[in-house]
């Protein structure tokens, strides 16, 4: 052999361990220098969490009657690798669908190759009968299901008990959330909201390996999930009901509480929603609606409608002047249906006048002039340090919602909201609970469950408890005072010519005062007026005097005096607690 | 029949062993990678591919037993045969996977294609040995147009870019290890540098789509992970999941999970690699690297140029196919789809691959036979 051809080779040779060396140097590259990376690469290739949501607890009322519970419906979904074997036009017209809309559906969610989409929820039987029966026609579609929430009673309660509703964008990045499964039901509002963690429980948790089909190959590891943890509220359905029956038409708020626990027995705020529009998915129109509605079902005027509280605020004003003794319940004053006060003139409700009266049938007939004097005697900043102690002016902490403070005004108020000093007229207003005083119902309720019980504020909740709740300290008015002031509220319902003889039950001893929120300033027969300027009515009433276990405020939106609109919502809140079923401690 | 003892004595054990060798990683990783994952998805690719690689011992067996020398009488008609084979899978051939590769002969079907390269690297080797060293121009010119432009073109037709390139790859090395004049040298290099723009728009409208793909996934395989540059990605992703020492034999996932495509065929290296890692990986490079140094060794201690031509044009085929699936899966070199020697699942390639190997093996065994 020649060298040439000799060397040719042996040149050929050594490019070729070259060329061998090379890809050792890449070998080297992938496997050594960037292997972690790519082995978890390939473990990511193949692991697929899938979440399941746990059972949500049921939410019971405080004697044991279910509020909600969880129902199946089924869902078809569709696996994405069968997709282009689907004629979705027959698809559509199974599940009365728009093609296009299952086209946008399958568009928005082709993330990931592997999961399955959900077409729709909510199938009827007759949508799943027809898809079973044309099975082989869907290769890929898988029919699941899945749990919604179903309220019992509607929108009765719904303020208290809430609603579900998917992941909001903000929810969704919070860690609180971390757990729920991206297409679960959460809590919104109410209850389920406040006590969404105890309540959905944990979600089941399948770790498996799938090939590159998406199919799966193996289990590697698998939680159960765990339902919810049923909650017990302080509600009694059968108060809430038919309170809210008696609402029929109207707005407002009623707050009905047990004035030894504190626990809420009722909360309506009216009008109100259904929450089971949200457990389906609500759509973007219903919820434009809702929030568009001029009547406001969102708010909760149990917490959020502040209003001047009218003569139910004499109670305040009679615990100010009693506990500083510029009055004795002997005290009399002479009403003539109203007092001069330089140019101005201050009128009694009653034009001809309550003539000489004493304390007692002061709060019994709600005499105006009466209170002008012991405000007048007991001066606004006691007034206003009285009321801060029977819980106005601050929220009472029930954390459904915002709660909105209600406004207590003082000298010190004035000059610094003012920049002006405080008038005597303004303490004539501030005394019969009008002028800038405003509370909330709840705060109104509180204020009388601290009379019923004698003192203590215990801080309102909507869980039942299940031992009675350690004595609070005394807010420090002397148990005589409130004797006399609940002797009063009595004799207002009971006795002839009382201003809440509406609420009287003969079932049930029952103790109130009225009160009326000035909407306009004329002073015209109420029902005379476009229901929009009618007066806001007010009733606050406990029952049975002897032993308070309910004590509760009715707000009627433009419902005019109270005794005439409220007191009778009053009367039957109460009797229902003791027609249906005695309380149960 | 009798057996000449020296021919015994002198056969290439250290080749054979090391095709053998390969051969059986190969079944060990097809049996591994094709395992059912999910119940009930049996496979019977290896033991196939056994049955290959019986048929392929016997005819390399076979192969070796009569000289090679025979072989240069009987190359034209040889090439002339092959040619025959290329024209009826044109008209006659079954389309497999958008191309027309294969002849259906009743109980199988095979690769005309596969075997021609070995027919093309003795016809070749024997045309070469009449011609005087170092080629003008004129003369590597006229045998390309008449022996390698035609079939070049009716391998492109079927199309199988992989063997075409083969084709052109082998007749270039073959020619400068023959001779060229320098000039020559030099103009191929001048012409093919200028002409690259233009035969490279000629060469790109002429190919397929998912020709065009591949290139282009070559150079990004990011610019389409779910299509072609999914096969890149993956067979990264199996590559380097093995680490430097591997996840074991029968604990890769890429290749049985069917994350990774061709997991037995021309990407097998990938899933070798993802069970054997980098120490694997090395081995089997260097197993390789031995079975062609040992073939060019061959060549050069030849008895005579036919022999050393064969040998060096066998030794090259199995270069560049090796170089090009490993850079493949590496990631190195665009997906050509052209199988792993000995490793990659397939019976004809297995089958020409032994005959190659074989001849290597009789080119060795004989090299003494001038002498007696």
């Amino acid at each position: 052999m020649d060298n040439t051809s000799r060397q040719r080779i042996i040149i050929s040779a050594f490019i070729i361990c070259g060329l061998f060396f090379f890809s050792v140097v890449k070998l080297w590259q992938l496997q050594i220098i960037q292997g972690s990376e790519y082995k978890k690469i390939s473990i990511e290739n193949m692991i697929r969490i899938i979440r399941s949501p746990a059972p949500r607890g049921i939410i019971y009322d405080r004697n044991g009657i279910p509020l909600v519970k969880n129902t199946p419906y089924f869902c078809a979904l569709l696996m994405p690798e069968h997709l282009e074997k689907i004629d979705i036009s027959t698809l559509a017209q199974i599940l009365s669908m728009d093609s296009d809309d299952i086209n946008y559906i399958i568009d928005k969610s082709s993330l990931s190759p592997f999961e399955p989409i959900k077409i729709k929820e909510r199938l009827t039987f007759k949508e799943v009968a027809s898809l079973e029966a044309r099975r082989s026609d869907f290769p890929g579609l898988v029919i699941s299901t899945e749990m919604s929430r179903e309220y019992l009673y509607g929108n009765v309660g719904a303020h208290v008990i809430g609603y579900l509703g998917k992941l909001n964008q903000q929810q969704a990045n919070d860690p609180e959330y971390k757990e729920v499964p991206q297409d679960a039901f959460i809590g919104q509002w109410g209850a389920e909201h406040l006590f969404d963690k105890t309540l959905r429980g944990s979600a089941g948790e399948k770790i498996i390996e799938i090939d590159a089909l998406g199919r799966e190959i193996r289990l590697l590891q698998e939680k159960a999930p765990v339902k919810g943890e049923d909650l017990n509220l302080s509600i009694d359905i059968n108060v809430q009901k038919s309170t809210e029956d008696a609402f029929e038409g109207k707005a407002g708020a009623m707050v009905a509480m047990k004035p030894d626990t504190g626990e809420i027995l009722a909360l309506v705020s009216r009008p109100s929603f259904d929450p089971n529009i949200f457990a389906k998915g609500i759509s973007f129109k219903e919820w434009l609606a809702l929030n568009q509605d001029k009547k406001v079902p969102m708010l909760n005027r149990a917490l959020q409608s502040q209003y001047p509280p009218g003569s139910t605020f004499k109670i305040i004003t009679a615990i100010a002047a009693l506990s500083e003794k510029v009055i004795t319940p002997e005290t009399k004053v002479t009403c003539t249906g109203g007092i001069k006060y330089g140019s101005w003139e201050f009128g009694c409700w009653k034009k001809g006048g309550h003539g000489t009266i004493s304390f007692h049938r002061a709060i019994v007939e709600s005499c105006d002039v009466y209170f002008y004097e012991a405000g007048k005697r007991v001066g606004i900043d006691k007034i206003a340090e009285y009321a801060k102690k029977l819980g106005l002016g601050s929220p009472t902490g029930l954390p459904l919602v915002k709660e909105r403070p209600g406004l207590i005004p003082d000298t010190k108020w004035k000059y610094e909201n003012k920049k002006q000093p405080w008038y005597l007229g303004e303490t004539f207003h501030s005394s019969i609970g009008q002028g800038y005083v405003a509370a909330t119902p709840i705060q109104m309720a509180q204020l009388m469950s601290i009379v019923a019980n004698g003192g203590y504020i215990y801080k309102p909740t909507i869980l039942k408890m299940e031992k009675p709740p350690e004595q609070v300290p005394s807010i420090g008015i002397s148990q005589k005072i409130l004797e006399l002031v609940k002797s009063a509220l009595y004799g207002a319902v009971s006795e002839g010519g009382g201003t809440g003889g509406a609420a009287k039950s003969s079932l049930i001893s029952v103790g109130g005062k009225t009160g009326t929120a000035q909407v306009v300033g004329i002073k015209k027969s109420s029902s005379s007026l476009p229901e929009k300027y009618r007066d806001h009515a007010w009733f606050v009433a406990f029952a049975p005097v002897e032993k308070p276990e309910i004590a509760l405020c009715v707000f009627v939106e433009h419902g005019g005096h109270g005794g005439g609109a409220a007191a009778p919502i009053a009367k039957r809140a109460i009797e229902s607690l003791y027609k249906e079923n005695k309380i149960k401690k | 029949m009798q057996i000449d003892r020296r021919l015994i004595k002198n056969f290439d054990w250290v080749s054979f062993s090391i095709v053998l060798m390969l051969s059986i990683i190969s079944i060990m990783t097809i049996f591994s990678t094709t395992r059912a994952v999910i119940p009930g998805e049996e496979t019977s690719f290896y033991i196939r591919q056994i049955i290959w690689l019986i048929i392929g011992i016997a005819i390399l067996f076979l192969i070796v037993s009569f000289d090679y020398i025979w072989l240069s009488r009987y190359a034209y008609p040889l090439y002339i045969i092959g040619i025959l084979l290329l024209i009826s899978v044109l008209i006659a051939g079954k389309v497999g996977m958008g191309a027309k590769r294969w002849l259906y002969l009743g109980f199988f079907s095979f690769q005309p294609s596969e075997f021609f390269r070995i027919i093309f690297v003795i016809f070749i080797a024997r045309y070469f040995i009449g011609i005087s060293e170092n080629m003008g121009l004129y003369s590597l010119f006229s045998i390309f147009i008449i022996f390698v432009f035609i079939p070049l073109i009716m391998i492109l037709k079927q199309p199988d870019l992989g063997t075409a390139l083969m084709i052109l790859i082998i007749f270039l090395s073959l020619s400068l290890i023959k001779g060229l004049q320098k000039k020559v040298v030099t103009f191929l290099l001048i012409v093919s540098i200028v002409s690259i723009p233009f035969i490279g728009n000629i060469v790109w409208d002429g190919l397929k789509d998912y020709q065009k793909n591949r290139l282009v996934a070559f150079i990004d395989p990011d610019i389409d992970p779910a299509g072609i540059g999914y096969h890149i990605n993956q067979s990264k992703v199996a590559i380097g999941s093995g680490g430097f020492a591997g996840k074991g034999y029968m604990q890769g996932t890429q290749g049985p999970f069917r994350f990774l495509p061709e997991k037995h065929t021309d990407f097998i290296f990938a899933a070798f690699a993802e069970e054997w890692g980098f120490i694997g990986c090395f081995l089997l490079l260097l197993l390789y690297l031995a079975f062609i140094l040992r073939g060019i060794d061959t060549a050069i201690k030849a008895k005579d140029e036919f022999g050393r031509l064969l040998a060096v044009g066998i030794t090259f085929m199995f270069t560049v196919y090796i170089i090009i699936n490993i850079g493949m899966t590496l990631g190195l070199m665009p997906v050509v789809g052209i199988p792993l020697p000995f490793m990659s699942y397939g019976g004809t390639a297995l089958l020409s691959n032994f005959i190659a190997a074989g001849l290597l093996i009789n080119v060795r065994t004989r090299r003494f036979e001038l002498f007696y």
